[in-house]
């Protein structure tokens, strides 16, 4: 009962683990903000529920703990990402698109301040 | 002003106990007391601002639809996550990416709420803003800037069941 | 070292692919080229680390860790919002 017990979790981890690396190889290669966004924090996110749910598996008497972590995750990874998503167009950082497609263009960005510190470096 | 209601105070109270075991998970009872004291204390002070729904989510009659929630949610998640993996992976970076928008029906914010933190959670989409009932997605793959065909390809399978979660 | 890993290299292995993961989200936080490209590596970095946290406190059998990485996630988190706010809004 525990080999298979443990068979699962590792195979839960070695999921994990190739998200991760998904994860940051997308943050790497994608060409600007908002799509490394998707690639990036996302894939990572599942890689993270998958490691945990590994270890859960491992390690059956730290579940609720893990439980925690897990749902933490959860609920604080979109919230990160589409608060600083939001941030950045305000900052005047358009996303990149082929054919323009942008309809948040129509709302009304006065409120915001104007960009300062959005500096390119090299 | 807003008058001391029982019913909030005992569910912010209930709610903030379980988060407390959780986050300690034993059952000594020592850490239970004391458990039981900070959360009473916390949740006088801010029952007002965590109560607006209360335990409505667990209600019988409902929690079959969060269950299916979370199936479907689930399913969403790790489709499109093998999805975007495939578009990191290969050579050409085959990705269309625009920001698109959509009319949400929903008419409660906790709704709302959840409905984009879904969006944002399954990869390829990401809630940029959403104004009143209208949702900003940067959408990894453009297909359609059409809002009605954009709400089917995205949240289509989420609303019909929040809308019997939270609307009804 | 002794470990509860049932079949050392292998999890060998996966440290490995975490860390390369991890690698890759800190050549981007050392490239940028903006500001809000090396906050998003970093909101990356802070989920991968906690996973390895995690991953590190089966293998040691450190219970503590677990604890380690919840606060690690909480700190991250608050950190990404604050800058996020001032990026909008500015202090």
């Amino acid at each position: 009962m525990m080999e298979i017990l443990s068979i699962i979790g590792y195979i839960f981890l070695s999921v994990g683990a190739v998200f991760l690396l998904l994860g940051g190889l997308g943050i790497f290669r994608m060409p600007d903000y908002y799509t490394r966004v998707q690639a990036g924090t996302k894939a990572s996110t599942l890689g993270a529920m998958s490691t945990i749910i590994g270890v859960a598996f491992l390690q059956p008497d730290w579940a609720v703990k893990l439980l925690v972590i897990l749902v933490f995750i959860a609920f604080t990874n979109p919230l990160s990402s589409h608060v600083l998503a939001r941030a950045t167009y305000k900052m005047g950082q358009k996303p990149l698109s082929k054919e323009n497609i942008d309809a948040y263009e129509e709302v009304d960005h006065s409120t915001s301040r104007k960009p300062v510190t959005n500096k390119t470096t090299k | 002003m807003q008058t001391f209601s029982v019913k909030d105070f005992f569910y912010s109270w209930i709610i903030l106990f379980v988060v407390w075991l959780g986050f300690t998970a034993t059952l000594d009872i020592y850490e239970v007391l004391t458990g039981l004291l900070v959360s009473l204390v916390i949740a006088y002070y801010t029952y007002k601002n965590y109560s607006h729904k209360g335990l409505n989510i667990l209600m019988p009659n409902k929690i079959f639809y969060t269950l299916k929630y979370l199936l479907v949610f689930l399913r969403a998640l790790v489709v499109a996550n093998f999805d975007v993996a495939r578009r990191v992976v290969s050579p050409k970076l085959p990705i269309n990416p625009g920001i698109v928008k959509f009319e949400s029906q929903l008419q409660s914010d906790f709704a709302k709420m959840v409905l984009a933190n879904s969006i944002t959670l399954t990869p390829g989409t990401l809630t940029v803003d959403m104004v009143e009932n209208t949702f900003y997605i940067h959408w990894i793959d453009v297909t359609t800037t059409d809002p009605g065909e954009a709400f089917t390809a995205i949240a289509k399978d989420f609303e019909e069941i929040l809308i019997k979660i939270f609307d009804k | 070292m002794e470990t509860s890993c049932a079949y050392p290299t292998f999890c060998m292995v996966i440290f490995s692919v975490m860390a390369i993961g991890i690698i890759f989200g800190m050549i981007r936080f050392v490239k940028g080229p903006t500001a809000s490209d090396r906050v998003v590596a970093y909101d990356t970095l802070n989920v991968m680390v906690i996973s390895g946290l995690v991953f590190l406190s089966y293998v040691f059998q450190r219970y503590i860790y677990l604890d380690v990485s919840l606060l690690y996630g909480v700190l991250g988190f608050i950190g990404v919002i604050v800058i996020a706010r001032y990026f909008e809004k500015g202090i």
